[in-house]
C-alpha cells in the first residue's frame, strides 16, 4: 500500500547529553549545567527521521518541527531542520515545565492546525515521565499509541507495532493520532552539509508562551546513594557458593 | 471520612493467561500505607475477572475491589481503558489515583491526567503525604539522580515496578461489579505476535541475568539462558548483543532498551558502558562477571566474578541449583 502525503508534526526537546556527568547545582533543584552540552532527546530524533521516512515515501506532505524550551533551543529545531524538516515552531518558555504544562501547551499552540499525525519520543531523556504523548493525546482528543517501535500509514490509518507484557501488538489507529516512539521506529540521520546549509532558510516561528499553572513542583534533587566497596568472587564452586550464600542470607535477594 | 485512594491493578494478557501483576499489589502497598495516615479507603478497579488477583489485593490492604467486565479486545487497550478508569474516577473523587508505570500503566496514567486536569507524578520509586497533597522520589536522568517531587491533590501517581515490596495487610473484602462504559473504536488490534519464546517480562522480574558481547556469539546464550533458569531468572542482553541481531531488542537493557530495578542484576561480559549502566543501575543488587578486572561494570556492582564467562557461568548455574534446588 502507498504512503499517503501526511501533516506531521513532531515534538522534541532540547535535552542534556546523555554522557553528561551529573552534578546537583547549588539550588538543590536542578542539575548544575556548566559547560553541559544538549542534543535533541534520542527518541525524537527517531520521531524526525520517522516522520522524514514517511515523507519520502509517499513523495509529499510537511514535517513540521515543535519545540518548547529556551530561546538556546532553536539550535536544536535547526538540526531538525537540518536533518529535514521542513518548518519549525519555538514556543519560547524559561524554567522548569512539568509535562502536564508543556502538553497544555502544546496543544493550545497546534489545535487550530491542519495535522494528521503527532511524534513525540517516548520519554525525554531528562525527567524521563514517559507522558507528553499521552497528555497531549488526551487535551487534543486524539487517539494515542505510545512505545511504537514501528509506524507505517494506510489511507486515514496509522499501523503501529509495540510491545507489552513480551508480545508485540499491531493496532490500527484512525488518523489523526498521537504516536510516541521507542528504540527501532528508525535510526536518525546525519544532517549533511547542504540539509545544514539549507536549514538556515527555513522557516522557524517563535512565539513567546505562557504556561498555565504547575501542579507539580520539582523541592530537591541529589545524587542516587553511592554502592558500598565491591566485594571480589573467586571463580570457584567455593566462591560462588559463598556469593550464592551473601545473596540468599545477607542480602535477601534470592 | 478522608477521601479514598484508588488504584488500578493491572493483569497479565495474553497467552501468560489473566493474573494480577505484582506491581498492583506494590500499588496496594503503598496506597494502603497513605490511607492509614490520611484515616482513608483503598479501592482497587481491575479491570476484568480474576478471583485469585482479588484475593491478593485484599491481602495487601485493599478495602474494596470494584471488577469489570474483560475489556471487548480482551486485552488493555487505551480506547478501552482510559473511560473505565475515569468513569470510576468521577464516581470515587479519590485523593489519589496509583498505576504501575508499566508501558501500558504510564500511558494510561497519563492519558487520566490528560483528561482530569489532575497532577501527574510518573515513575516515583517513593510515596509519601505532603501537606496538601504527596511528595514523590523519582529517577530522573536515567538513574544519574533523583529528583523529590510535590503533587498536590487529587493526583496521578505511576510507581515504578520493583520499587516497593508488597507487604500483607489483611483487610475484609468488599466487592462491587463495576459496569464498563462505551468504549472508543479509534484504536483497533489487528494482531498479536507472541515473544517467540516464553520470557518473563524484564521490568518486573526479581532477578535478571544479562549477557553481553563477552559470551563471543549467539551459540553461546545457553549459558545465560541456562544461568537464568537455575536462578529462576529473566534474561536480558547488551546493546552490542542486540545491534549483533544475537537477541531481540525487547531483551535490551540501557538508555535506549528498557530500565529495570530487580533486586538482583547478573552482568556477565558486559563491560558496563554508561548506557548500558542507564537501564539497571537502580538494581537492589549487582553481580558482575567479567575477565577483565578494569571492566567499568565493576565499579557499580556489589560482587566481583573475574573471570572467563565460559568457565564461570556453567559452574555458577551448577552450583546454584545445588544450592537452590531445582528451579
Ligand atoms: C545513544 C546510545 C544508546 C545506547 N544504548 C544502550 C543500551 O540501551 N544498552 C546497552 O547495553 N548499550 C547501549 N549503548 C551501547 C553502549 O555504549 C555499549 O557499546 C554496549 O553496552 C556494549 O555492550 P557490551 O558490554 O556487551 O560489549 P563490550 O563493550 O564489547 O564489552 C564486552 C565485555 O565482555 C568482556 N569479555 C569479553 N570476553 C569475555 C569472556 N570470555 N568472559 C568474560 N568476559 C568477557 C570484556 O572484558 C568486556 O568488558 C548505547 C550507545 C549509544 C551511543
Ligand atoms: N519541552 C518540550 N518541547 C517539545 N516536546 C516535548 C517537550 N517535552 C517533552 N516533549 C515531547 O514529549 C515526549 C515525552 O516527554 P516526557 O513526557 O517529558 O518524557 C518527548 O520525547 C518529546 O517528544
Amino acid at each position: 500500500m502507498t504512503t499517503p502525503p501526511l501533516k506531521t508534526l513532531v515534538c522534541l526537546k532540547r535535552v542534556v547529553d546523555t554522557e553528561t556527568r551529573v552534578r546537583v547545582a547549588p539550588d538543590g533543584r536542578e542539575i548544575d549545567l556548566a559547560g553541559v552540552q544538549f542534543i535533541i532527546a534520542p527518541y525524537d530524533e527517531m520521531a524526525v527521521e520517522r516522520a522524514l521516512q514517511l515523507r519520502e515515501a509517499a513523495g509529499d506532505g510537511r514535517v513540521t518541527v515543535l519545540t518548547v524550551g529556551p530561546e538556546a533551543a532553536t539550535k536544536e529545531l535547526r538540526s531538525a531542520l537540518a536533518m529535514g524538516a521542513d518548518d519549525a515552531l519555538h514556543l519560547v518558555c524559561d524554567g522548569r515545565l512539568d509535562a502536564a504544562q508543556t502538553a497544555a501547551l502544546i496543544a493550545e499552540a497546534v489545535r487550530d492546525r491542519d495535522l494528521d499525525l503527532v511524534l513525540c519520543g517516548k520519554q525525554a531523556t531528562d525527567d524521563d515521565d514517559a507522558a507528553v504523548g499521552p497528555l497531549l493525546a488526551a487535551h487534543l482528543g486524539w487517539p494515542c499509541v505510545a512505545f511504537a517501535h514501528a509506524l507505517d500509514v494506510e489511507g486515514r490509518t496509522a499501523v503501529v507495532r509495540r510491545e507489552l507484557d513480551g508480545e508485540s501488538e499491531v493496532l490500527e489507529v484512525a488518523l489523526p493520532a498521537v504516536v510516541t516512539a521507542q528504540k527501532g521506529l528508525a535510526e536518525p540521520r546525519y544532517p549533511g552539509l547542504k540539509g545544514i546549509m539549507a536549514a538556515k532558510k527555513k522557516p522557524l516561528e517563535s512565539r513567546r508562551a505562557e504556561p498555565p499553572a504547575a501542579r507539580t513542583e520539582r523541592v530537591a534533587l541529589a545524587l542516587p546513594p553511592a554502592r558500598g566497596a565491591l566485594r571480589t568472587v573467586e571463580p570457584t564452586a567455593e566462591g560462588l557458593r559463598g556469593l550464592l550464600t551473601a545473596l540468599r542470607d545477607e542480602k535477601k535477594v534470592l | 471520612m478522608a477521601d479514598p485512594l484508588l488504584i488500578y491493578a493491572e493483569l497479565t494478557q495474553g497467552a501468560a493467561g489473566r493474573t494480577l501483576k505484582r506491581s498492583a499489589l506494590e500499588a496496594a502497598t503503598v496506597a494502603r500505607r497513605l490511607a492509614d495516615a490520611a484515616g482513608a479507603r483503598v479501592v482497587a478497579l481491575l479491570p476484568a475477572p480474576c478471583p485469585e488477583g482479588e484475593a491478593a489485593l485484599f491481602e495487601h490492604g485493599v478495602d474494596e475491589v470494584r471488577v469489570a467486565p474483560a475489556s471487548p479486545a480482551g486485552r488493555y487497550l487505551l480506547e478501552h481503558e482510559a473511560p473505565l478508569l475515569a468513569a470510576q474516577v468521577e464516581a470515587l473523587g479519590p485523593a489519589l489515583v496509583l498505576v504501575a508505570a508499566s508501558p501500558a500503566g504510564k500511558e494510561l496514567s497519563a492519558t487520566l491526567a490528560g483528561h482530569t486536569g489532575r497532577g501527574l507524578v510518573a515513575d516515583a520509586v517513593d510515596l509519601a503525604p505532603a501537606p496538601g497533597g504527596y511528595e514523590a522520589t523519582k529517577p530522573v536522568l536515567a538513574g544519574k539522580a533523583v529528583a523529590t517531587v510535590r503533587v498536590g491533590a487529587p493526583a496521578v501517581v505511576s510507581l515504578r515496578p520493583n520499587a516497593v515490596p508488597p507487604a500483607p495487610a489483611p483487610r475484609a473484602p468488599a466487592r462491587a461489579e463495576v459496569a464498563r462504559p462505551p468504549a472508543g473504536d479509534r484504536v483497533r488490534l489487528r494482531e498479536v505476535v507472541p515473544a517467540a519464546e516464553k520470557r518473563r517480562e524484564l521490568t518486573e522480574a526479581d532477578v535478571i541475568v544479562s549477557g553481553g558481547r563477552g559470551l563471543g556469539g549467539p551459540e553461546h546464550w545457553g549459558l545465560i539462558l541456562d544461568l537464568a533458569q537455575a536462578l529462576g531468572a529473566a534474561h536480558g542482553a547488551s546493546r552490542a548483543v542486540v545491534d549483533a541481531g544475537w537477541r531481540p531488542h525487547a531483551e535490551q537493557v540501557g538508555q535506549t532498551g528498557k530500565t529495570v530495578s530487580p533486586k538482583l542484576y547478573v552482568a556477565c561480559g558486559i563491560s558496563g558502558a554508561i548506557q548500558h549502566l542507564a537501564g539497571m543501575s537502580s538494581s537492589k543488587v549487582v553481580v558482575a562477571v567479567n575477565k577483565d578486572p578494569e571492566a567499568p561494570i565493576f565499579r557499580v556492582a556489589d560482587f566481583g566474578v573475574v573471570g572467563d564467562v565460559h568457565q564461570v557461568l556453567p559452574l555458577f548455574a551448577q552450583v546454584a541449583r545445588e544450592f537452590l534446588g531445582p528451579a
